[in-house]
């Protein structure tokens, strides 16, 4: 098993094909955008391929800090330009290639028109610790 | 150990008591009650003892013994305990409540307060608090040792007061529930324990408040996890019970004419949950109810709030000039300008805020539900010409 960080962006990532803003579905293209979301926790929950699944606020700010005693300096909010991460799921799958075949079901996620929205992910695999027998 | 087993943790407080009162130290004899705890499920299963309070004080008595002696052995001193305890009276209420207020010490942090007190008053083990927080459970026995540290170290006769004692309480019930353990439920029999120990009509008006809410409890989600907003949900599915004690509790601490901030709070639950329909809603009362809140707690959020009341009891335009005194930054200030917009009829600044509303959501069922309004309304808008 090998673990995998799907990444969402709000922005930053390659264009959508099927790129509307959400406020501008339906309510009933809403309701199904998240009804696909819930299944597809829940059936990786059940098929124990699933870690951790988060959303994260678009607020938030660079932070590094300073010398001298000097209180930390922070920069933000994030400038509209920034490259910009919205959630991520970690999945624990067998193979590479379970990896992609999931981040592209959820890719698929129905948007605007009842249509899959094909946005991009970012597919991350872990830094394992290293095996126990080495040669 | 049954979550739901709550007999068996009411004694909890009490078991603990009788230790610290035979001499025990607070932290060795919290986890010396929690070690009975763990015993106590496999034991009473095979024979179920007929004084439960005497078995678990009998046990974690021995238990802290064994902690005590091989302290005391490592430090190459004699044993302070003997074998037999002695006999101390009866734990009273009083017992409890100071364990409460122990909880609740001045120097411990919010979240240390809280996981203390699901530990030590509510009996809650660190596994089911970590859970409930969804944190590892090696973070929340930290968090709790070094809580009991820090008690510990100022000395367990400077206690928190009453106000924190309510606020950790208010904290626990607002956690609402995940997975197994029902943390509104639990803070709610903590503060019916807290209440029938301190003659404080304010803790029976934060134990009215905490009943008025739970009893909505099945109205506010729907299947799928949505939030159902105040004025859509099925009030058929109130706990008519709940509310009736709700309001009793209410009445009795209100005739005291000790007002505060959660009788307060507790008259607006009141006022809502006593409405057959949303229509019946008495508004202006609610106001006037807003209007004492603010004499005792006036925080953006409650001034947020009452703006959403002068909304319904004066209008849209009444109640977006309330808003307009609201701090900018509150919290879902944008989801109650669009809610006040919408109302005055200007559709598509209201959902130009719904989706604002969305943006900075603070979960993702909120989200969800700001979407779907600013949704509804850009479709209504695509519609009219």
């Amino acid at each position: 098993m090998a673990k995998y960080l799907l990444l969402k962006h709000y922005r930053g990532s390659p264009e959508a094909v099927n790129n509307v803003p959400m406020d501008r579905w339906t309510p009933a293209e809403v309701d199904a955008h998240v009804q696909f979301m819930n299944d597809f926790a829940s059936r990786l929950e059940q098929s124990g391929e699933l870690v951790d699944a988060q959303a994260l606020s678009p607020d938030g700010m660079w932070v590094r800090s300073d010398v001298d005693g000097r209180p930390p300096v922070t920069d933000g909010p994030f400038a509209e330009t920034k490259d910009l991460v919205a959630g991520w799921m970690v999945i624990d799958v067998d193979t590479p290639e379970r990896a992609i075949e999931l981040a592209a079901e959820l890719s698929a996620v129905p948007g605007a028109g009842g249509e899959p929205i094909h946005e991009w992910l970012e597919v991350r695999p872990f830094l394992t610790a290293p095996p126990t027998v080495t040669e | 150990m049954n979550v739901e087993d709550v007999d068996l943790r009411a004694l909890v407080p009490q078991v603990l008591s009788v230790l610290i009162r035979r001499g025990a130290d607070f932290a060795t004899a919290e986890d010396a009650v929690q070690e009975a705890l763990a015993r106590a499920v496999p034991a009473w299963e095979r024979e179920p003892p007929s004084d439960p309070k005497g078995w678990l004080i009998t046990v974690a008595w021995r238990a802290f013994l064994d902690v005590a002696r091989s302290e005391a052995a490592r430090r190459d001193r004699e044993a302070r305990f003997d074998t037999e305890p002695p006999t101390g009276s009866v734990p009273g209420a009083d017992d409890t409540l100071h364990l409460y207020f122990l909880c609740a010490h001045p120097d411990l942090t919010p979240s240390s307060a809280v996981a203390l007190t699901l530990r030590a008053v509510g009996g809650l083990t660190t596994r089911q608090i970590a859970q409930a927080y969804l944190v590892p459970e090696s973070t929340m026995a930290q968090r709790i040792s070094r809580a009991k540290r820090t008690v510990a170290a100022s000395g367990i006769d400077r206690l928190g007061d009453v106000r924190t004692v309510m606020r950790v309480l208010y904290l626990i019930f607002n956690e609402g529930y995940l997975g197994d353990i029902d943390l509104a439920a639990e803070a709610i029999r903590l503060t019916r324990q807290l209440a029938s120990a301190l003659d404080d009509p304010e803790v029976h008006g934060l134990l009215a408040l905490l009943l008025l809410h739970h009893a909505r409890r099945a109205s506010r989600t729907g299947s799928d996890g949505r939030i159902v907003p105040l004025a859509d949900q099925d009030r058929t599915l109130w706990d008519a019970d709940l509310i009736a004690e709700g309001i009793a509790v209410l009445q009795a601490a209100l005739a005291r004419d000790r007002l505060g901030e959660y009788q307060a709070q507790a008259a607006i639950a009141a006022l809502h949950a006593d409405a057959q329909r949303v229509e019946d809603t008495d508004w202006v009362q609610i106001v006037e109810w807003y209007d004492e809140l603010l004499r005792f707690a006036d925080t953006p959020i409650v001034r947020l709030n009452r703006a959403v009341a002068i909304g319904e009891a004066d209008g849209a335009r009444a109640g977006l000039a309330a808003l307009a005194e609201v701090d900018e930054h509150v919290p879902r200030r944008s989801a109650v300008a669009a809610h006040l917009h919408e109302k005055d009829g200007d559709l598509e600044r209201a959902a130009r805020l719904y989706a604002d509303a969305a943006r900075d959501a603070p979960n993702l069922a909120e989200r969800d539900h700001q979407l779907r309004q600013a949704a509804r309304l850009n479709q209504l808008l695509r519609l009219e010409p």
